[in-house]
């Protein structure tokens, strides 16, 4: 089981199995136009040899958290709060080159697009064993052997001819696999995938998510999915995080919350999107409104202004005060349990069937 | 001639319409490359799309889907005749405008109109709203009664926007609300056929729905005619009565929406409907089968010989590599859905004895899975 503790509480001794934990993460750029709370007040763990899946829409702080756990974010205009433990190392206020010797080393990321994120400057190859031989000291030889291995790993034919290519005589696919070769060549803890599908074809997408759920069988690596599309989510993930406006609005597994789903915004989401077996001469419900700004969020709860179900909660709650989020599986909601689970059944329900 | 081998007079069999709005036969549009040094010559064309049969029936929507670089973009551009066609016809409402000039086309471009895929580089940042919307109706020459002004802020209330944004610029308003706006300029000359070319890939999940809503209501209350391309499957069935599948600037399958989601026969049609990624909603979602192919979409300037899909196809035979299935309606398939195979799958979505995994990481990954 995932636990995790309220964003407000005091931090929690992490559980044996957790192997990342962020406690109350708070991130900040400061802009032209004022600060933007990108990320506020964020708490979930990873253990071990799971997936854990985190939806939301752009602008709902889910790479931004990654980027930080990472230590990418730019120093200079960012401030980060919170806590952040893998495996036992603090890395809010790690230094960069404790960061440096972790990352690629221990954690690895994917990106969403592969042609930017690899260098059109030096070959597959070169980018491959590089990382490789700074974290383990591997001769050149051994290095290219590890990144031929790696590739033919991931499905690149002919990998020892490959290997001395450069990024634009990859397809795409191809390319996102030299991505995900990459990320595996130490053999990481933790992978972050950051929207790794999301520039793919459907046919190639199903391909490469296959492709990273075997892999992870295979090395029992931790992973961070992030991605807007939850058919993928619900193929990939353990656990499900939904975040909303920078903050976390429901936690469980990815059963529980595709299919139970208690906040009025997975309810959005969930009954927004049309699907390949649903009825067609029934009007899609979409969310009203628009994601907020994160310059001036919202009083209140975050999600109200678009929220069709905050007349049911009595006063002015939804306005004033910010719902917190609970251990396990929870969803930050000032609707009571009884109201999420009749509201669900009688109107949400019947949409998405 | 390869392009001959289709069957077009089979088409536009909807029910809802059988009037024609535009029929296109054989259309084609090869980019030509240069190279060489000093003196650049042509040495080859991207086959874009190469020979493709369709029809529109009066205010019938008709969706286009396939993978990037299939031609389904192009295809609608020609349709528009913002490129200019290879080769091939194209007939508006019994005109043929396939290379018709300027001044021919004039007429017709505005019955036609387009919605673009990306909202933030389809309006023109210097412009108001106002004057965006307005511009169609002073390009034509058209006046309303009640004035321009008057219709735009019809428009503006008609897509959902508020009337009073009319002297706002495209930065102030969210992706969502600048999908809107092309979709108002699209009906500001009160067009017969709209060609919508990826008009909600490029919002958030929770905006596709009110964009595609609109979309569907303007449809079905305007009576105008869609030609909706989009590579989102689930998007498409949604919106279109019938749909054509493009594969690497061909149709390889085209039917009414039942044939092509639950009666499909041609494998590429299988493999891209079984890699739609759905949420689980019950444990019973095991019984949709399982298609990874190999690989990425080959070359369009060097398109396979015969069927274009045979090298990614777990039935190709030799019979594919040398000849072309032509486009037809095959035995066991309904009126008006045609197949392009010469070894067409059973018409079901149903999983199969065995998954179909061609990609070969997969297949060892997987068997190392199983045997340990």
């Amino acid at each position: 089981m995932t636990t995790l503790t309220k964003p407000e509480g005091a931090p929690a001794p992490t559980g044996p199995d957790s192997f990342l934990s962020v406690r109350d993460l708070k991130v900040q750029f400061s802009t032209e136009d004022g600060i933007v709370k990108a990320v506020d007040g964020l708490s979930f763990d990873v253990e071990r040899g799971k997936t854990l899946g985190i939806v939301g829409e752009s602008g709902s702080g889910k790479s931004v958290t990654n980027l930080t756990i990472l230590g990418l974010h730019n120093p200079a205009s960012t401030t980060v709060d919170g806590e952040i433990v893998l495996d036992g190392k603090e890395l809010v206020t790690a230094t960069e080159k404790e960061l440096e010797q972790l990352r690629g080393n221990k954690m690895a990321m994917i990106f969403q697009d592969p042609l930017t994120a690899l260098s059109p400057y030096y070959t597959v190859g070169r980018q491959l064993s590089e990382p490789y031989m700074k974290h383990t000291g591997a001769s050149k030889k051994e290095a290219r052997d590890r990144a031929v291995q790696m590739l033919e790993k991931v499905g690149i034919p002919q990998p020892k001819t490959r290997f001395d290519d450069y990024p634009h005589q990859f397809s795409g696919g191809m390319r996102q696999r030299a991505m995900i070769a990459m990320a595996l060549m130490c053999d990481p803890d933790l992978l972050i995938a950051d929207e790794p599908t999301t520039a793919l074809d459907v046919t190639v997408q199903a391909q490469i998510l296959d492709l990273l759920k075997d892999l992870q069988q295979e090395f029992g690596s931790a992973i961070i999915f992030i991605t807007h599309d939850l058919g993928v989510i619900s193929n990939m993930a353990d656990d499900l995080l939904v975040m909303y406006a920078g903050r976390a609005v429901e936690r469980g597994t990815v059963k529980e919350v595709l299919r139970t789903p208690q906040h009025p915004y997975a309810w959005g989401l969930l009954s927004s999107m049309p699907r390949l077996d649903g009825d067609i001469d029934e009007a899609l419900t979409p969310i009203p409104g628009s994601p907020p700004s994160l310059l001036n969020p919202p009083t209140g709860c975050a999600f109200h202004p678009r929220c069709a179900f905050t007349g049911e909660v009595s006063g002015s709650l939804c306005t004033d005060a910010r719902p917190s989020l609970a251990d396990g599986r929870a969803s930050a909601c000032h609707l009571s349990a009884e109201q999420k689970q009749t509201i669900f059944i009688d109107k949400i329900q019947p949409r998405l069937r | 001639m390869s392009e001959n081998l289709t069957l077009p007079t089979q088409q536009g069999s909807t029910g809802t319409s059988t009037e024609e709005l535009l029929r296109i036969e054989g259309l084609k549009k090869h980019f030509p490359i240069y190279g060489g040094f000093p003196i650049k010559r042509k040495v080859g064309a991207v086959q874009a799309v190469d020979g493709i049969d369709l029809t529109i029936g009066v205010a019938e929507s008709v969706g286009m889907v396939g993978e990037s670089g299939c031609g389904k973009s192009t295809a609608g551009r020609l349709i528009t005749r913002l490129l200019e066609p290879t080769g091939g016809k194209i007939t508006y409402s019994g005109q043929d405008i396939t290379h018709a000039s300027r001044k021919q086309l004039a007429p017709v471009r505005s019955e036609i109109q387009m919605i673009f895929q990306d909202p933030y580089s389809s309006l023109n940042p210097r412009q108001t709203v106002g004057t965006i919307i307005k511009s169609p109706m002073e390009v034509n020459g058209i006046d309303p009664a009640g004035g321009r002004e008057n219709r735009v802020r019809e428009l503006l209330e008609l897509v959902g926007l508020n009337p009073e944004h009319y002297n706002r610029f495209p930065h102030e308003f969210s992706g969502g609300q600048r999908q809107r706006i092309g979709v108002a300029r699209a009906l500001a000359l009160k067009p017969k056929l709209i060609v919508a070319d990826e008009p909600v890939s490029a919002l958030d999940v929770s905006i596709q729905a009110q964009v595609v809503n609109l979309l569907k209501k303007v449809q079905e209350e305007m009576g105008i005619a869609f030609l909706f391309i989009a590579h989102d499957l689930a998007i498409v069935r949604h919106f279109s009565q019938r749909v054509a599948v493009m594969y690497l600037g061909k149709i390889v399958e085209v039917g009414d929406r039942d044939s092509i989601y639950n009666r499909p026969r041609h494998p590429y049609t299988h493999a891209l409907l079984s890699a739609v990624p759905e949420v689980a909603m019950d444990d019973e979602t095991e019984s949709r089968e399982r298609i990874r192919l190999a690989g990425d979409v080959p070359s369009p300037i060097h398109p396979p010989s015969g069927c274009r899909f045979r090298t990614r196809c777990w039935k190709a035979q030799d019979k594919c590599a040398s000849e072309e299935p032509p486009l037809l309606q095959i035995s066991g398939n309904r009126e008006g859905h045609l197949t392009a195979c010469h070894f067409p799958e059973d018409p079901t979505t149903e999983a199969r004895d065995e998954d179909v995994i061609l990609d070969p990481a997969l297949k060892a990954l997987e068997a190392d899975a199983t045997e340990g």
